[in-house]
């Protein structure tokens, strides 16, 4: 069984982004970009498959920028075994993300796709759905644990007040929470084997597929700032604050 | 034009959610009507039609619609999407698996997340962890859209008129099956829906000392419980408390910060509470700045302190 997976370069969890001043959007010129914390849950628990016996290939895609390359090679030091990216300069929104996969799923015929549940930096929560529709597959998502057995699929999603279990039948489609896996730490020799494996690259019209979408951004701005609080001394005055200023208890 | 809204519900009455949701839908204009999708659900259709400014309430029955498959409950809103304008579902995790697969079926974008309605096409939703706001506008023909609750007040439950019209149920989808739940049965608030939150992080050590501590100030303030990530990874809070970018988003009256650092992640989930207190005795923790009331001292002995003086 081939599993796929699907990975996003965005800027790095730890950077505090800035609004341009134009208003056209975040400044991400020079700021540290890594793979989506998600996708490489979802890159760790396709490799764990694999270890298993369970997984025959893992094969990681992106679609982006050329630079997207460079996630891909951190997917493949991770253990996937070959990678494609999918090259394009145009703003890619996740249903056009969900199109191209869905043209992979029919190329590459996976078992099971394995993505994470959404990207930190547009925060949609989409692409793994959508593909689901697209492909007409059986989905689930906010994984926290997946067992694949006899052509099915249990699955564990976290959703509000606690855990639900799915049985899928595969071929179908995963998205990880955050506590599915810990991705392992990538060392120096897998980084020097991953830049000798296979990485192809495709553009969406090798796909058939229009990335344009309908959906604009007219401007982007700062969130309003909360007003700056005070510290209080000790414990009978936030009390005091509490019943009395601010009226909350 | 009108807009549908997918009610969240346990077949037996309607969530809070859905409130919000169908104030959001009231701000696209036109009529709006609620599509309660379930197994038994006649008194969850009921009172999804007593929700003010509800016009009409779709009602589709079958033992599929039980768990809320996406499968099952989105095969079902494209089969009565013909004629509305913009579909809506609360962004909690039934409408996020939920809403993606409707929009991608009708090839349409989806608005993730909305916490305003400008205009029938144009909304506003947070992108980076709430670090920056991005008015969007839709030239799709329908606009699917995911509502963050705490952006829109809750429409009055009751007061309304609408009618409960049954609709036929799609079949069920053969290739995803419900096995089972295990959900946390307390008598605490939910947290989405809490006046009050207390909420505690990797300061707390154990879950033991998390229960210890936080519960007894929690029950004195009938107050939900919640847990930064870093509290929930170490195991000392489950999942499904976690607030902030990926986990849940909050806004209670009163949100109180326990051994929190403050991560951008967590201040995403908390920060449009109406007031935040933050316990940490790292007086340079990024909490504070976005405390009301900011109390630097060890929470082992400050919180049991606010316990007794409260």
């Amino acid at each position: 069984m081939k599993v796929l997976v699907p990975v996003k370069r965005v800027v790095d969890y730890n950077v505090k982004v800035r609004v341009k001043s134009d208003g056209t959007g975040v400044d991400i010129a020079n700021v540290k970009m890594s793979m989506n914390p998600f996708d490489e849950i979802a890159v760790e628990e396709a490799v764990r498959l694999k270890e298993k016996g369970v997984a025959t290939e893992v094969i990681a895609v992106s679609c982006g920028v050329t630079q997207c390359q460079e996630t891909l090679r951190t997917a493949m030091a991770i253990g996937a075994d070959r990678a494609i990216l999918v090259e394009s300069t145009d703003e890619l929104q996740p249903l056009a993300v969900a199109k191209l996969l869905k043209a992979l799923v029919d190329k590459e015929q996976p078992g099971l796709v394995i993505l994470g549940k959404q990207a930190i930096d547009d925060d949609c929560n989409q692409t793994g759905q959508m593909l689901a529709a697209l492909a007409d597959l059986p989905q689930g998502t906010f994984a926290s644990k997946v067992e694949v057995a006899d052509g099915f699929a249990s699955v564990t999603r976290e959703v509000d007040g606690g855990l639900e279990t799915v049985k899928l039948k595969l071929p179908a489609i995963v998205t990880t929470d955050l506590r599915l896996n810990e991705p392992r730490y990538v060392t120096l020799p897998n980084i020097m084997k991953a830049k000798k494996k296979t990485l192809d690259v495709v553009k969406p019209s090798d796909l058939g597929v229009d990335v344009a979408s309908k959906i604009k951004t007219l401007k982007v701005a700062e969130p309003p700032k909360r007003g700056a609080g005070i510290k209080v001394p000790d414990v009978a005055t936030l009390v005091d604050k509490l019943k009395n200023v601010s009226k909350v208890i | 034009m009108a807009a549908l809204v997918i009610a969240e519900h346990d077949n037996a009455s309607i969530k809070g959610a859905t409130l919000n949701t169908v104030t959001a839908a009231l701000a696209c204009g036109g009529d709006v009507h609620v599509l309660v999708a379930g197994h038994n659900a006649a008194a969850a259709a009921q009172a999804a039609g007593q929700i003010a400014g509800v016009a009409k309430v779709l009602h589709a029955e079958g033992e599929h619609f039980a768990h809320g498959l996406a499968e099952n409950v989105a095969a079902q809103v494209l089969a009565l999407a013909s004629g509305y304008s913009h579909i809506l579902f609360p962004a909690t995790a039934s409408g996020k698996n939920i809403a993606p697969r409707v929009a991608a079926k009708l090839d349409v974008g989806q608005v993730s997340d909305v916490t305003k309605v400008i205009s029938a096409d144009t909304f506003e939703r947070p992108i980076y962890a709430g670090n920056a706001i991005a008015t969007v506008q839709s030239g799709d023909a329908v606009k699917v859209l995911t509502v963050r609750t705490t952006g829109f007040d809750a429409a009055a439950a009751s007061g309304g008129s609408g009618a409960v019209d049954s609709v036929a149920a799609v079949p069920a989808y053969g290739s995803a099956t419900f096995v089972g739940s295990e959900i946390a049965k307390n008598d605490r608030p939910e947290l989405t829906a809490a006046k009050i939150i207390v909420s505690g992080g990797r300061a707390m050590g154990s879950s033991e000392k998390f229960n210890e501590v936080l519960t007894p100030l929690a029950d004195k303030l009938g107050a939900a419980l919640g847990a930064s990530r870093a509290a929930v990874d170490a195991g000392y809070a489950p999942n499904d408390w976690q607030v902030g970018q990926t986990g849940k988003i909050v806004a209670p009256q009163l949100y109180v910060a326990c051994g929190i650092s403050g991560a951008i992640q967590h201040l995403a989930g908390m920060k449009d509470s109406k007031v935040i207190v933050a316990i940490n005795k790292d007086p340079e923790a990024p909490i504070f700045s976005v405390a009301d009331y900011g109390l630097e001292a060890d929470l082992f002995t400050a919180v049991p302190e606010l316990v007794k003086s409260l």
